[in-house]
């Protein structure tokens, strides 16, 4: 009795909630879903990426392990084994946080397919990043565990005992997956003004592939390079989430590195907000 | 002319009457409506070394029409007529130089986001579907996107797939999808929501006949059932025949005829063309009755005669052709819209006086 009352009024609550909260929650739900499954459709891709993914872990392990062994056993921090498990974890992460980036904005602007996201009702920034948390989340296990497994099998991965990095670590990587997303989204913008966007995409791939400690950690930079990068959301990228998920910032140290991802990110994505409103501005008003 | 145009936006109650319709009243004034709208481009062109003139092209120039609700209008013209430009400016996603539209009873640019729930779009060279996903996830994405109830869009999804027949493939990838299945699809996607206004870019582009057909059927239906209002730019004056109750002809951004299709094949006449391919090369076929030779080629052995189907008929024609030589082959070609604007200007009456 109490049961069938209980489904009889289920739908009641669930459509007055649904009227309310649910909807931004829903739209921005079927995105992430979307981005998902069209990400899920590319397997073999996701295969040949999982795999050079973990060729060139092998390479960047071992020469990492062969620097530290030359220069004595411990470079800033890092002996070989702590060493060689960042060089694992640095290659897992270039699928979820999208290390080499999209064009597919990009492309859009200059196909003209714009119009028809800006003819829909729906932010196409919240859309965008909603597909690619979605493309993320398939991304994840696929791409980050193969270079774990042959890293631990390998050399070895030194990784703390302790589950309270793990969730901090989860936390950090999936800010990263969106500071990521907030950067190339602002490169993307640059087609509103650009006719072509390798130059600049060079440059950002330089830049982030170097800074974000996605060669050789930022800890290894001569000082001047340090501070350089320091000034740069690009540590944010692949540093940081590698430091609290490896226990070297622990505390209200890692919490302080999680809180400058939240504040870059925060910057980041009002910037893109900005600049997509803006160049939409140009296109409405000036016909594209 | 201009004092018109501040009158639509700024007419007394107009915020008021723009509320209550973006809570839902039902429009009860025309579903679109258009003062002398205007929108100009500067085409910045390289002359010489280091300047570069600049030109203003006029792509829409002063067009004032009502849509009433409910109705299907064609809006033809030629490659560049300003037929696009003037649908983004309906959708709010293009700023018009001067003049004002209202759509749904909205300011499209201010209200770009909410009108987008009263209309559907269909741009002709663009998609709105996912290239890699099936259109059941297109339309799962495109319900959230909408805001639809769950119960509302599953209906109609399965009222969609069935009568644009999309079942066979509602599964497939819309890349692998063929163009008429893709159009189709598009179509379903535009119409998820219910929108009062469909706006349709040359929707039958590239389709073959049977595809076409199909299209029509489905479309006449839809108005019937829901009572959508249509606008459709094509190239097909079959489409415009029979969707259609009003056509509107605009030609290098201005109105060269706003009425119904017998009055626009009355004005311009709708001669037909009967291409002979004959058996052997022949003298040319001059004198076949109520039809004009227009053109001999390949020594005799192609000709063409032009006819209007209002004196004679395809089969008196080619009766007479027959007294005269061998015919090994024909095909019949409708006037297009190119050649029909063309006969708009040569024809001596002034444009716009024939009113709806």
């Amino acid at each position: 009795m109490s049961i069938a009352r209980l489904h009889r009024y289920r739908p009641t609550v669930r459509r007055s909630i649904r009227r309310g909260v649910m909807d931004p929650a829903r739209l921005f739900a079927a995105h992430v879903a979307m981005g998902f499954r069209r990400w899920s459709t590319y397997r073999l891709a996701m295969v040949a990426g999982a795999f050079t993914n973990t060729v060139f872990g092998l390479i960047k392990a071992y020469i990492t392990v062969g620097a530290i062994g030359a220069a004595g056993g411990t470079v800033a921090g890092y002996d070989a084994a702590t060493g060689a498990t960042y060089a694992w974890l640095a290659q897992a992460l270039i699928g979820p946080v999208a290390v080499f980036g999209w064009r597919e904005l990009a492309l859009r602007i200059r196909t003209g397919d714009i119009a028809v996201d800006l003819a829909r009702p729906v932010d196409p920034q919240l859309a965008f990043l909603a597909a690619d948390i979605g493309r993320a989340a398939y991304t994840f296990i696929p791409r980050g565990f193969p270079p774990l497994l042959v890293g631990a099998l390998v050399t070895g991965l030194a990784l703390p005992t302790t589950p309270l990095p793990y969730v901090l670590g989860l936390v950090s990587a999936m800010l990263a997956v969106v500071l990521s997303f907030a950067g190339w989204w602002l490169l993307n913008l640059a087609a509103f003004w650009l006719l072509d966007l390798r130059g600049a995409t060079t440059l950002y791939l330089v830049a982030s592939n170097v800074l974000s400690g996605m060669i050789v950690p930022v800890h290894w930079f001569p000082g001047w390079l340090w501070t350089v990068a320091s000034w740069t959301p690009f540590p944010s990228l692949i540093q940081t989430p590698i430091d609290v998920v490896m226990g070297h910032a622990t505390g209200t140290e890692a919490l302080g590195l999680i809180g400058t991802q939240a504040a870059w990110l925060a910057g980041l994505l009002i910037a893109g907000r900005l600049v997509f409103r803006a160049g939409a501005r140009r296109l409405v008003v000036q016909g594209g | 002319m201009t004092t018109a145009v501040p009158a639509i936006n700024r007419a007394a109650g107009a915020g008021r009457r723009t509320r209550e319709i973006l809570e839902g009243r039902p429009l009860d004034g025309p579903i679109i409506d258009m003062r002398d709208l205007r929108r100009d481009f500067t085409v910045r062109s390289p002359a010489r070394r280091l300047r570069r003139s600049k030109r203003t092209v006029h792509a829409v120039d002063g067009l004032t029409f009502a849509m009433p609700t409910g109705s299907a209008i064609g809006y033809i013209g030629a490659n560049g007529a300003g037929k696009s430009t003037t649908i983004k400016m309906i959708t709010g996603i293009l700023v018009p130089s001067s003049g004002a539209v209202r759509t749904c009873g909205l300011d499209p640019i201010h209200h770009r986001r909410q009108l987008a729930r009263r209309i559907g779009v269909v741009f002709g060279q663009r998609t709105q579907l996912w290239w890699d996903l099936p259109l059941r996830e297109s339309f799962r994405t495109l319900a959230a996107i909408h805001r639809l109830p769950e119960a509302t869009w599953l209906k109609r999804r399965d009222e969609l797939v069935d009568r644009l027949d999309l079942g066979t493939f509602v599964d497939t990838p819309v890349r692998q999808l063929s163009l008429g299945q893709r159009i189709r699809g598009e179509i379903a996607a535009a119409l998820l929501h219910s929108p009062p206004l469909l706006i349709l870019d040359e929707p039958t582009i590239g389709l073959d006949v049977l595809s076409k057909e199909r299209l029509r059927l489905f479309l006449t239906e839809q108005r019937d059932l829901h009572g959508t209002s249509l606008l459709l730019t094509t190239h097909d004056m079959d489409d415009v025949q029979r969707l259609t109750e009003r056509v509107i002809v605009v030609d290098h951004g201005r109105m060269v005829y706003d009425g119904d299709l017998p009055g626009l094949v009355g004005r311009v006449g709708a001669q037909r063309m009967m291409v002979l391919d004959l058996v052997e090369p022949s003298a040319p076929l001059s004198d076949v009755p109520d039809a004009e030779l227009v053109g001999v080629e390949a020594e005799g052995l192609r000709q063409r005669l032009s006819f209007s189907p209002e004196q004679t008929t395809a089969a008196a024609v080619l009766a007479a052709v027959g007294e005269r030589t061998e015919v090994r082959d024909l095909s019949i070609e409708e006037p297009d819209i190119e050649d029909v604007v063309r006969r708009l200007y040569l024809s001596t009456t002034p444009p716009r006086d024939a009113g709806t």
